[in-house]
């Protein structure tokens, strides 16, 4: 036999073809991998894992609702209490994704949460129809649910031995510092409260009681924020000068103008109490139900959404109260008689603030936190965190990228290791999830990271861990998430905020007085509440 | 020049084809096989068209591991019998199917989204084309031309030679 060698080469020659294509796939995979590794190595971030909490045990800790509206509904599943209306709907819109071959979730997910150990014993709801919905939805024959006309009556019948404020804002201290006199627990609403003498009454309190107070800034859960923490404390970003956080929505739902109940009148609703601080007027469904649209019961993007975005940097860097607020905006997109602005830009400066610096001591410090907010456009517009090193972007996911200009990461920048276009550092608990989230206004939640975190690559509810942690703190003690510490100053930063924009001058803090520095000749509560001259008009009942 | 059909030149046309198919199948399948955490999650949860369920059914924590296996071992197989020439037509029939899924998972119909796709593509787009041309040389083997399949013939041969 003899091979030629045209033949030979005919023959093996797609032999090295074979061989070279391989070691190309394979040594290119694996040194990109490799290099990975090294700039994974030298960062060491450690992803977090949800905290271990001390089970709940003894008897079901008995709980009173103070307020059973939409948030109100929403607390109660993750306490595991869903309406039945609420069943039914979503039993519909399962039924209905499943024909569309989408995905839908959130019946599932309520059904396998974990049970916790807690009875709904008591409710308190001006709205007879919504009290009636909690009594009926969560009552059994041999546990009833009782209805308390006040939120004192609730308070001091010895009944409950913990609260959930779901009110409107300007109910929310008034409510918590009875509560928090009579030590009973309190799981409050976000914001914390609603002008400042209250804010600084409700700090006293808390710390007079024996009772566990958690604000409801469920996000503190979310295992993206504590890794950012983890990222933040190991100087990845470097000295960050610049925070840009956003709101963006653009829809009814999102704009707060929620549907009105038909059943709704004079009769059926204890219009006096619902207004309780805030102005006289005549009964009006509009402010009833789309009372965030007014600054007698609510505060608007700076109380109501700036809030979350406040708090969860202050979760992820612990920076305090801002020195000082500059706010700026207008009703701009819904003018259908509210108001509180749908679109606001606030600066906060934080002069003494540092997260680390790489470069010359004393060259960097302090920090902007810009809120941008509008309420008539849906763009997503991420959170980031700008440093001098690197910069990232904070949501549910977390990704980060080199800066150019970095001191720190100059070599790798120089030697092609690293580029700024690249993200460096990329964290998605959600991987290998597939989530079905039905409206625009809970997807800007779920991409802020607001409304459930990742275990195990498996979605839960971030309310639900708020509240299990603070049922867990009421049996066994220990430290909550959002407490009076953290809750203060996310009231504060808000009341800055809507002072600014409400006077249109800079708002200070004074730090060492731990108050807001007073104006001469302005009462700045009073401020707060009213309707600013020529916006709104309380007495509308312009149903949009 | 003569433009008549020329045998000789459509036939090393496929094998130069074959080869590059090979070649395609091949790195694919040999980048995934190397990157630990490579997976099809994505590309199978945004799955659409008429057999969208099925994909997304296999994004199961169950099932996907298996999945992406097989499609690394399916990718690489394919590879090297286009390439080497040896059971070039089940590489060719495999390959067919495997492009036929990708298109289906994805398909450039009007109506649908088009995601992370280069260029524009209406109902034709280059998973088609290569599954078509995988058909090709299902029909048209050239293993005897170029590969392996050249030797063991010529031995084949030799041995019938000897053994008359």
């Amino acid at each position: 036999m003899s091979w030629t060698r045209r033949e030979a080469l005919l023959g093996l020659g797609s032999i090295p073809i074979l061989g070279t294509v391989w070691w190309a796939g394979a040594s290119g995979t694996v040194g990109k991998k490799r290099e990975r590794e090294t700039i994974l190595e030298q960062l060491n971030i450690q992803p977090s894992l949800p905290n271990a909490v001390p089970a709940i045990g003894g008897k079901p800790v008995r709980v009173g609702i103070i307020g059973f509206g939409i948030r109100g509904e929403q607390l109660c599943r993750s306490l595991g209490y869903a309406t039945d209306e609420w069943i039914a709907a979503m039993e519909e819109a399962a039924a209905e994704a499943k024909k569309a071959g989408q995905p839908f979730t959130a019946l599932e997910d309520f059904r396998n949460q974990e049970p916790l150990n807690v009875q709904i014993t008591g409710v308190c709801d001006v709205f007879d129809i919504r009290a009636e919905k909690a009594m009926r939805s969560f009552g059994t024959e041999d546990q009833p649910v009782k209805r308390y006309r006040t939120y004192k009556e609730m308070i001091q019948s010895g009944e409950v031995e913990a609260v959930v404020i779901a009110t409107p804002d300007h109910w929310h201290a008034p409510m918590s510092i009875e509560a928090l006199k009579n030590n009973v627990h309190v799981y409050v609403e976000k914001p914390m409260t609603h002008n400042l003498k209250e804010t600084y009454a409700l700090k006293e309190a808390a710390q007079n009681s024996k009772a566990a107070f958690q604000v409801g800034h469920q996000h503190r859960q979310t295992l993206s924020f504590k890794t950012a923490r983890d990222i933040v404390e190991k100087e990845i970003l470097g000295h960050v000068s610049l925070i840009t956080t956003n709101t963006n929505r653009n829809d009814d739902n999102g704009a707060w103008n929620y549907d009105i109940v038909p059943q709704a009148n004079a009769q059926t609703i204890d219009w006096e109490q619902f207004l309780g601080s805030a102005p006289e007027i005549p009964f009006n469904k509009n402010h009833f139900f789309r009372w965030r649209k007014w600054w007698a019961y609510g505060s608007g993007l700076s109380g109501d959404l700036l809030t979350h975005d406040y708090d969860r940097l202050n979760c992820v860097l612990k920076m305090g109260i801002p020195k000082s607020v500059m706010a700026s905006g207008g009703i701009y997109t819904h003018r259908d008689g509210r108001n509180v602005p749908d679109v606001l830009q606030a600066n906060m400066e934080f002069p003494e603030f540092s997260t680390g610096s790489t470069q010359k001591k004393g060259k960097e410090k302090g920090m902007t936190f810009t809120y941008s907010a509008s309420l008539g456009n849906g763009f997503n517009r991420p959170t980031m965190l700008m440093g001098h090193d690197a910069s990232m972007e904070l949501g549910n996911r977390l990704t980060i990228w080199p800066d150019g200009g970095s001191t720190r990461y100059a070599e790798m920048l120089e030697a092609g290791k690293m580029s700024p276009q690249s993200p460096i550092y990329s964290y998605n608990p959600a991987a290998s999830a597939l989530d079905g989230v039905s409206s625009a206004t809970s997807q800007y939640f779920a991409d802020k990271g607001l409304m459930w975190t990742y275990v195990d690559g498996k979605r839960v509810d971030s309310t639900f861990l708020h509240m299990r942690e603070w049922l867990s703190v009421i049996r066994n003690g220990g430290t909550l998430s959002c407490g009076i510490q953290e809750g203060f100053d996310e009231a504060i930063a808000a009341h800055m905020t809507g002072l600014s924009w409400k006077l249109g001058r800079r708002i200070e803090w004074d730090r060492e007085g731990q108050q807001v520095i007073p104006i001469e000749g302005v009462d700045l509560d009073a401020v707060l509440l009213e309707s600013p001259p020529g916006v709104g008009r309380l007495e509308a009942d312009v149903v949009a | 020049m003569s433009l008549s059909f020329n045998p000789q030149g459509s036939s090393w046309s496929i094998a130069l084809l074959r080869i590059l198919i090979g070649w395609h199948f091949l790195y694919e399948g040999i980048v995934k096989l190397y990157n630990p955490d490579w997976t099809s999650f994505g590309y199978l949860a945004t799955a659409q068209g008429p057999l969208k369920p099925v994909f997304q059914a296999m994004t199961s924590e169950a099932v996907l591991p298996w999945i992406d296996t097989m499609n690394w071992a399916a990718l690489v197989f394919v590879g090297i019998t286009l390439i080497l020439g040896v059971f070039e037509k089940a590489g060719a029939l495999v390959g067919a199917g495997l492009l036929l899924l990708y298109y289906l998972a994805h398909p450039s119909w009007p109506g649908m989204a088009q995601v992370n796709t280069e260029g524009s593509y209406w109902i034709v787009n280059k998973n088609l084309i290569e599954a078509v041309a995988c058909l090709v040389l299902f029909y048209h083997p050239t293993g005897s031309l170029f590969g392996l399949p050249r030797i063991l013939s010529k031995n084949k041969t030799t041995t019938k030679t000897e053994l008359s």
